[in-house]
């Protein structure tokens, strides 16, 4: 079988572009700048050309120390324990960026300005106390929104990659089909042609439709159990076919159970498992008991089978069809006690609770 | 005239043996059987020279049925089986016939069969399929002995320990011991190997029945079960336990 799986590539988009992130970062960048300058204006009485250039000084100096901690955050997640070098990281961006800040603006922009100069120089501990708290912000806020993204990133792969496994997993289940159901069937269509050509010819068009009907369903689908029983009708009369002089069947389906919705094609299975258990555990005749009834909203389907307690005691694993359906019925419901089995002397019976959608 | 035994629980599949045999006017049906149980009865009454065998059927499978008849007769496998079982039929020379097959196929097994049936190596065959490994799922669970004429299922879970006794084994269990015409070995590699282990040359014990491990002398050990026995270990097979119970 051929499963055509697309793998989706998971690279997610980040919530804001790039571009209204830098956006973002500029316009709080200039309200920034017109705050301190207004502020040295106010305070300190500097003209609103030495003022501005010193905001703007500072404010590219820590853009610059701000965007090497951000990039060197993205490539690099400190965790609690390298958290030192982080803040070592940031204390020295802030020293060296309010060093340089001095120097600029003494040096090179307003040299000889006095009051200026001593006021460079007496706010160095508050300049650098404020860059260092800035440089760190920055680096705060980088570390959140890469850790947030990397999360999302994860989460999403990790549900990617579980959505992947449960359609595979669903679509093998589905494909359980015995070959050897299939191929002793044949057999009995071949021994019929010869002798008896019409029911043999009625054989093929059994089987036909039984193979059409698992072949189109989907799995998440929800039939109606009348849907369901129609579908195992086929299958049971091609059992009887082979079997007929052991097998007989009873299905007890009360009226008000008819419409009652289950998962397609889970029936089968359950009673190809009963009927292999039956015939093989035992010699001579055997009835299998098919019971579907309502209880608290929900669809009780019921599978009973003869056994041998002596010998079949090794095979008490539930074998594959039974846990297929284990299996089907957790991915769909997630829950898994909507299927039980029970031993009754020489009865094996299998329950399924099919909750009922409200 | 020959005489065949056909086995298999579907009467459709044995109805196409019939029909196509009709084309062979030596060839007698002695009787037809739904099941290993009523193919040995059957067997051991009629003597027949070649039988049909289905492998799937209930209770026990054709494998099993064959393993409790002393001698034989010679074989065709008549299944739906998938490969795996198949090649160890193609190296034994034993024909076999996938289901649904051909008339011209079933002619040319019988055929084969017809102009090789009085050599020796032929009936051989039989004999040796048994040993190999032809092992399906319920025979890693169940092993099937003959109590006189009685036949007995015992699931594998049930033994306590198997010990060689020249061409036998002897399987022992809490109360019973039942003997088998297999090999050691044989067992050592069908048996769940994380639950039975090959401790000693002529022993192979269940590791659910180990109650204790005994030194007897320097380097030698002894294996107690539950029920008291002792079993010696080999040198070898002491560390092989030691591996297995993760020591």
């Amino acid at each position: 079988m051929l499963i055509n799986l697309k793998i989706p590539m998971t690279f997610s988009a980040p919530a804001l572009s790039t571009r209204k992130i830098i956006i973002v970062c500029l316009a709080w960048m200039v309200v920034i700048v017109l705050v301190e300058a207004y502020a040295l204006v106010t305070t300190f009485n500097f003209s609103w050309l030495m003022s501005l250039a010193d905001a703007v000084n500072m404010n590219l100096l820590i853009a610059m120390a701000g965007y090497i901690t951000f990039t060197s955050l993205r490539y690099y997640q400190p965790n609690y324990k390298n958290a030192l070098y982080l803040l070592a990281w940031s204390i020295t961006l802030a020293i060296l960026a309010t060093i340089a800040h001095r120097y600029m603006m003494r040096w090179n922009l307003f040299p000889q300005e006095g009051e200026y100069e001593y006021f460079l120089y007496a706010s160095r501990f508050i300049r650098g106390i404020l860059i260092w708290f800035m440089i760190s912000l920055i680096g705060v806020i980088s570390w959140v929104w890469f850790f947030f993204q990397e999360q999302r990133a994860g989460e999403k792969r990790e549900l990617d990659t579980m959505k992947l496994a449960r359609e595979a997993e669903l679509a093998s289940l589905r494909q359980q089909l015995q070959p050897h159901f299939l191929f002793n069937s044949l057999n009995s269509i071949s021994a019929l042609a010869g002798s008896r050509p019409e029911e043999a010819r009625k054989m093929i068009q059994q089987l036909s439709d039984f193979l059409r009907g698992t072949i189109k369903k989907d799995d998440q689908q929800l039939v109606t159990l009348q849907d369901e029983l129609k579908h195992l009708q086929l299958y049971l009369d091609i059992e009887k076919v082979r079997f007929g002089h052991r097998l007989n069947t009873e299905i007890e389906k009360p009226e008000e159970a008819l419409y009652l919705m289950m998962p397609s094609l889970l029936l089968q299975p359950l009673v190809e498992n009963a009927i292999k258990f039956g015939l093989y555990d035992t010699i001579g005749e055997i009835t299998i008991r098919i019971m579907a009834f309502k209880q608290d909203n929900q669809l009780v389907i019921r599978i009973e089978n003869p056994f041998d307690p002596q010998t079949a005691q090794p095979r008490q694993g539930t074998g594959f069809g039974l846990n297929s359906v284990q299996r089907r019925l957790y991915l769909l419901y997630a829950r898994n006690d909507l299927m039980t089995t029970q031993q009754i002397d020489t009865v094996f019976a299998t329950e399924v609770k099919i909750p009922q959608p409200v | 005239m020959i005489k065949v035994v056909l086995i298999d629980d579907e009467p459709l599949a044995r109805s196409i043996v019939t029909e196509y045999l009709q084309d062979f006017p030596e060839i007698t049906i002695a009787q037809e059987c739904n099941d290993g149980f009523e193919g040995i009865k059957a067997i051991g009454q009629h003597k027949p020279d070649l039988i049909f065998l289905d492998i799937q059927m209930p209770k026990i499978n054709g494998f099993e049925m064959l393993e409790l008849i002393e001698q034989p007769p010679s074989v065709i496998f008549t299944t739906a089986f998938d490969e795996y079982a198949i090649k160890a039929f193609e190296s034994r020379a034993i024909d076999y016939l996938l289901k649904p097959f051909s008339k011209e196929r079933f002619e040319k097994a019988v055929q084969k069969w017809l102009e090789h049936r009085n050599r020796a190596d032929h009936k051989t065959n039989t004999q040796t399929l048994l040993t190999e490994e032809i092992r399906q799922p319920e025979e890693r669970n169940r092993i099937v002995v003959r109590e006189g004429s009685n036949i007995r299922i015992v699931p594998v879970h049930e033994i306590q320990y198997i010990e060689a006794y020249d061409d036998y084994v002897k399987i022992f269990t809490q109360k019973e011991m039942f003997l088998k015409k297999k090999t050691m070995s044989f067992y050592e590699s069908s048996l769940d190997a994380s639950q039975f282990v090959r401790v000693h040359r002529s022993y192979i014990i269940n590791l659910q029945q180990l109650t204790k491990i005994e030194p007897l002398e320097k380097e030698t050990y002894l294996a107690l079960l539950k029920s008291g026995v002792k079993v010696p270990l080999s040198k070898s097979g002491y560390s092989k336990l030691k591996g297995v119970l993760g020591l």
